[in-house]
Formats: structure tokens, C-alpha cells, sequence
């Protein structure tokens, strides 16, 4: 807001939104600190200060040995790493695929189509339909029950399509004099242009499958291949650890159940921490034009 | 020279084939992208609007091994269970205060934060500040409860130790009645806000700069500019995202309740979507949780075209 000279009062309330921004960032940032430092610190500092502290004297990497030698989480590691790269790729490519044509407005039927997509943000079966039809499909219990009931986000669609309603018209026109299809124009010309919004709707995508959870909990019974989240659930929840992992160490004996859990924790996390700085400067941007009336 | 042949290769076509002309040959000409767009309109027909039709197992005695054809129709008898169900009431209620507080607890630090963001003038604070607080929407509900777990676990957590040292008992505030729901808004408000903030922070970087300056010539302070300027120019925005909400109100938020949820709260924590997972997954009553979820669509889909209508009636722009 435009001020011409700063009052008194203006001073405190600027001093005042300054300190309740910087304390709300540092209340983001602090459970995440927190759950790490549980991770590291030893059984013995815990006896000794009878619970966990914010900064321990000493370090250990004992938890994160454990969970990967175990059975359970490079399993289920390795489940959530496969549907993240092969989801997020299908996701893209039937997204685009989808959202391209609908961003011409001469195609017939456009309307009607963007219509009956839209209606699905609004309306739904519900789950237990769905879970029918996953059975009667075959995916019930194979890691294909994990990808392809959520294909296509609505959302991103959307985000998709303005943004190739907004680029500028020229360069297409100038592809097709050039004697490109509309094939060829999609993959040579707009898709590179493309970079920010593929950027933004991978992050949502690859986030998604990476957090995946219900459709574990749907679709499978088999527990080799649920994903990360899955098992951190039921980590989170177990008193026993050592039965969860399926590993019988004497070394988890001598780990609080708490530093495994956290030690979880963190590492269905970290992935996430360690991409966001790069795609952070794009999601913005994709946020809102999702928001923009389609 | 070149505009001749091209003329004639135009003529030649249309002649040759009359039916392009029109409606039929504009669809001809796309037919690239209908193409493209066959595989995504196989999943929008598979896994939406097969459900939809899905709904009639509403209507069923439903059994998995019968399938959809060899299950028995029993009219309304499903909704009438439901209906008569004694916890048909609670499950409302919880539903619906759960989503009133998370709707709350949703909107209004949203518009705060994007209020206070827009005050700062110093860039890379309010970067700094932005990026960190972005970044748990991105976290999963299962790794907020391992964090909330990390402080509020009895015997271990952060606040349950320190409220043991300090001599004032054992807590376990994830299985308290009471405390549930507000640990529902108070993880939501810790995940979401930041990311919230957003759309706001984009609808006051709109509003036409020319007007603070008019207003500080006519001698408007921050409050009076606050008042008259900022925020009505977030008053679209809200509208528009509180009627995607009302529409959702029997949601309030299955993936975050469900995890959150365990057997010692159900009085405070059971909706609408933890019943029908635990009538269609545990009991196998397919028929009555599908008729549960078809009644919650409904009341979804009434409420999303009335809060719709309503907002065009006192001047706002709607969805559509």
C-alpha cells in the first residue's frame, strides 16, 4: 500500500507483520527439524533426558541402517520410485494429449466434451463403484491399480489447456504454412515452448504418486506392493517395529521404536524436500493459471 | 503465379468431396486431434462416468462373487438403512462441523497470510518466508501424522514429555475426544496455508495501484485502504473459492480424517467417507455404502449449482 511518510503506527504494525511471518516460517520448518533430529539421536540421550530433545549430544545413523536392510521399506521404496516415473510419464503424455485439442476452439465438440470433463470435478460415483470397477478390470492386487484409476487430473488438465489457449497464435500458424500436422506441430513447436507448465504439472503429478496412499489402501492386498506411505502408516501405528519391518535385530532392541518411526518418516519426505527448490519457481505460476475459468 | 495452382487445388478438393464443407469437414480436419484425445477420453468414460452408472448398485443387494448382474434389486431399502441408522445423525454432524471448522480454518489464515505478504516490502524476506511456508502442501497426510505423531505421542512426543516433566500428567492428545478436531484444523492450517495464500497474493497484485494512490491523496490510511480497497478486491476470489467448498461440504477431507482417525474418537471423528469405507470395505455392504456415497454426491451437487446461484444473486461472478 502506498504510504506517503510512515506513522508511529504504521512502524509497529510493519514491525509487527514482519515478526508474525518470520515466526510462522519458523513453526513450518520446525516439526520437519524435529523429525530428523528424533531420527539421529541415540537410545542412551534419551534415558538420560528422559524423552527426545531439540539438539542431542550425539549422532547415530543406526535407524536409517535398519530400515534399509529390512524387507519391507526398499520394497515398498522401490514400488513408490516405479509408479512416481512410470505414472507421472503417462500422466503427462495423455494429459497433453487430451488437453491440446481442446485449447482449439474450431474443434467440434469441444464444448460438449470440456462440459462432461468438468462435470466429473463436481459429480461422482463415489468410491465404492470405482473399487467394482478396478476389480472387474483386473487391476485389483497388480501395481497398475496404483497408476491408472487417476490417469488425468481435471485440474491439471485445465492448467494445461489455458495454457495453450494463451500462447500466441502465430507460431502455430507459421508450423502449419510450413507444412506441419497437427501431430507434429504439438510435439516440434508447442511442447517446447511448453517447458514451465509440463515442469508444473510433473511436480503435481510425481507428488501425487509419491504421496500415493488410498489407492493402496483400495486397491491391494498383497504387501509387497504397497507403497512408501502405506507402510509408513502402519509404522507410525505399530508398537512393534522389528514385526512391522519383518527383520529380526538385535540392533532394533537397542533403538527407541520413536527413532525408526521418525527415521520413516524422513525418508518418505526427503525426496520431496530435495526437488521443491528446483520446481518451486514454476508451481506458482501453475497454481494460478489452474485458477483462471476454463 | 503461386496463387493460381493453390486456388485450383482448392477448388479441385471441395468440388470432389462437397460433404467437407461445413460442420463435417471441420470435424474431418480434426481428426488429428480426436486422435490425441482417445486415450484420455477412455479414462474420463472408464473411471467417471462408468462409475456414475456404477450408482445402481445403490439400488442392490450388491454382491462382489454375484457382480452387478446377478445381484438382487431391492429398490430404496439401502438408503432406507441408512437413513435409519442411529449413527446416521452423528455422522452428519461430525461431517458437518469438521468441514465448517476446516473451512474456516482454511480461508480466513489463508487471506491473512496473503494480507501480510503483501505488506512487505523487502524481497527476500518475502521470498524466504513464501517458499518455506509453500512447501508441506506438498507433504503427504501420512508424513503430517508421523509429525504430529513425533510431538503428541504419549510417553515420547515432544509436548506429551514436557507436559509429564512439568508435573501435570499423561497425556494423549491423538485419541482425545476433545482435542481431534481441533488437531484436524490446527494440521491443516500447518500443511495448507501457505499454499492457500497464493491465489490470494495473485488477486492483490491485480487490484488497479491507482486506487491506493487516490486514496492516499484523499487521505486514507493503511486501515481505511485495507477497508475500501484491498479487500473488496479479494471479495471475488473468496467467493468463488467458499462455493467450491460449500460444495464439498459432506468431504470435509477423507484422506486427512481417515489417517488421522482410530477407534477412541470415532464419536467426535467418523464422516461420511470413513462410513462408507468401513460398510464397503470391513462389512462387504457394498450396496448400502455405495447408496451412502450416492447421497453424498447428490447433497454435493445441489449445494455446488445453489452456492453458485446465490453468489450471482448478491453481484459476485459464480463458476459459470
Amino acid at each position: 500500500m502506498f504510504v506517503l511518510k510512515k506513522s508511529k503506527g504504521d512502524k509497529i504494525a510493519d514491525g509487527a507483520i514482519y515478526t508474525f511471518l518470520a515466526l510462522f516460517a519458523l513453526l513450518t520448518l520446525f516439526p520437519l527439524y524435529y523429525v530428523v533430529i528424533v531420527s539421529v539421536t541415540p537410545y542412551m540421550e534419551v534415558m538420560k533426558n528422559g524423552g527426545f530433545i531439540i539438539w542431542p549430544e550425539h549422532f547415530t545413523f543406526q535407524a536409517y541402517k535398519e530400515i534399509f536392510s529390512s524387507a519391507r521399506i526398499p520394497q515398498a521404496l522401490k514400488i513408490t520410485v516405479f509408479i512416481t516415473v512410470v505414472g507421472t510419464v503417462l500422466n503427462m503424455a495423455v494429459t497433453t494429449l487430451l488437453a491440446y485439442p481442446l485449447s482449439k476452439k474450431a474443434v467440434p465438440g469441444r464444448n460438449f466434451i470440456l462440459m462432461g470433463l468438468v462435470f466429473t470435478m463436481i459429480f461422482s460415483g463415489g468410491i465404492i463403484p470405482l473399487y467394482i470397477l478396478v476389480r472387474s478390470l483386473g487391476l485389483y492386487d497388480t501395481v497398475w491399480a496404483l497408476v491408472i484409476p487417476g490417469m488425468v487430473s481435471t485440474f491439471n488438465l485445465l492448467i494445461v489447456k489455458t495454457y495453450f489457449e494463451n500462447l500466441p497464435p502465430e507460431i502455430e500458424e507459421a508450423a502449419k504454412v510450413d507444412g506441419c500436422g497437427d501431430v507434429t506441430t504439438l510435439f516440434r513447436i508447442v511442447l517446447p515452448l511448453s517447458a514451465p507448465i509440463m515442469a508444473t504439472i510433473g511436480l503435481f503429478y510425481g507428488v501425487t504418486h509419491w504421496n500415493e496412499y488410498f489407492k493402496g489402501i483400495f486397491y491391494l492386498s498383497d504387501k509387497t506392493l504397497m507403497p512408501m506411505q502405506v507402510v509408513l502408516r502402519s509404522m507410525i501405528q505399530t508398537p512393534n517395529v522389528s514385526t512391522e519391518l519383518s527383520v529380526n535385530s538385535l540392533a532394533l532392541d537397542t533403538l527407541p521404536p520413536e527413532t525408526i518411526k521418525m527415521a520413516v518418516v524422513v525418508v518418505a519426505t526427503l525426496p520431496l524436500l530435495v526437488i521443491y527448490p528446483f520446481l518451486q519457481k514454476y508451481f506458482i505460476k501453475g497454481a494460478l493459471l489452474g485458477s483462471v475459468k476454463g | 503465379m503461386a496463387a493460381e495452382p493453390i486456388a485450383a487445388r482448392e477448388k479441385k478438393s471441395i468440388d470432389s468431396r462437397p460433404w467437407r464443407q461445413g460442420k463435417l469437414s471441420s470435424v474431418y480436419r480434426s481428426r488429428w486431434f480426436y486422435l490425441m484425445m482417445v486415450p484420455g477420453l477412455i479414462y474420463y468414460i472408464l473411471f467417471h462416468y462408468v462409475p456414475m452408472a456404477g450408482t445402481l448398485i445403490a439400488f442392490q443387494n450388491y454382491n462382489l462373487m454375484k457382480g452387478i448382474w446377478g445381484s438382487s434389486w431391492v429398490g430404496f431399502d439401502n438408503f432406507r438403512i441408512i437413513f435409519d441408522n442411529p449413527e446416521f445423525l452423528q455422522i452428519m454432524r461430525n461431517t458437518l462441523i469438521i468441514s465448517i471448522y476446516k473451512i474456516i480454518g482454511n480461508m480466513v489464515p489463508d487471506v491473512i497470510l496473503a494480507l501480510m505478504l503483501n505488506e512487505v516490502r523487502v524481497r527476500w524476506f518475502k521470498k524466504t518466508v513464501q517458499t518455506i511456508t509453500y512447501g508441506p502442501y506438498f507433504l503427504s497426510w501420512v508424513i503430517v501424522y508421523g509429525l504430529a505423531f513425533s510431538f503428541l505421542a504419549p510417553g515420547s512426543g515432544l509436548i506429551s514429555t514436557f507436559v509429564r516433566d512439568m508435573g501435570w500428567g499423561q497425556i494423549d492428545l491423538m485419541a482425545d475426544k476433545n482435542f481431534f478436531r481441533p488437531m484436524l484444523v490446527l494440521t491443516e492450517i500447518w500443511k495448507n496455508t501457505g499454499f492457500g495464500a497464493i491465489i490470494y497474493l495473485a488477486a492483490l497484485a491485480s487490484i488497479n495501484q491507482e486506487l491506493y494512490e487516490a486514496a492516499v491523496v484523499d487521505g486514507a490510511g493503511r486501515w481505511r485502504q485495507l477497508w475500501h480497497i484491498t479487500l473488496p478486491g479479494l471479495r471475488d476470489v473468496f467467493v468463488l473459492l467458499l462455493i467450491i467448498r460449500i460444495g464439498g461440504i459432506l468431504d470435509a477431507g477423507f484422506d486427512q480424517v481417515f489417517i488421522f482417525l482410530n477407534a477412541r474418537v470415532y464419536d467426535v471423528g467418523d464422516i461420511v467417507d470413513t462410513w462408507v469405507y468401513r460398510y464397503g470395505f470391513e462389512r462387504l455392504e457394498f450396496g448400502v455404502a455405495a447408496a451412502m456415497g450416492v447421497f453424498k454426491s447428490l447433497v454435493g451437487l445441489i449445494l455446488v449449482i445453489g452456492a453458485n446461484k446465490l453468489a450471482k444473486k448478491v453481484g459476485g461472478s459464480g463458476i459459470w
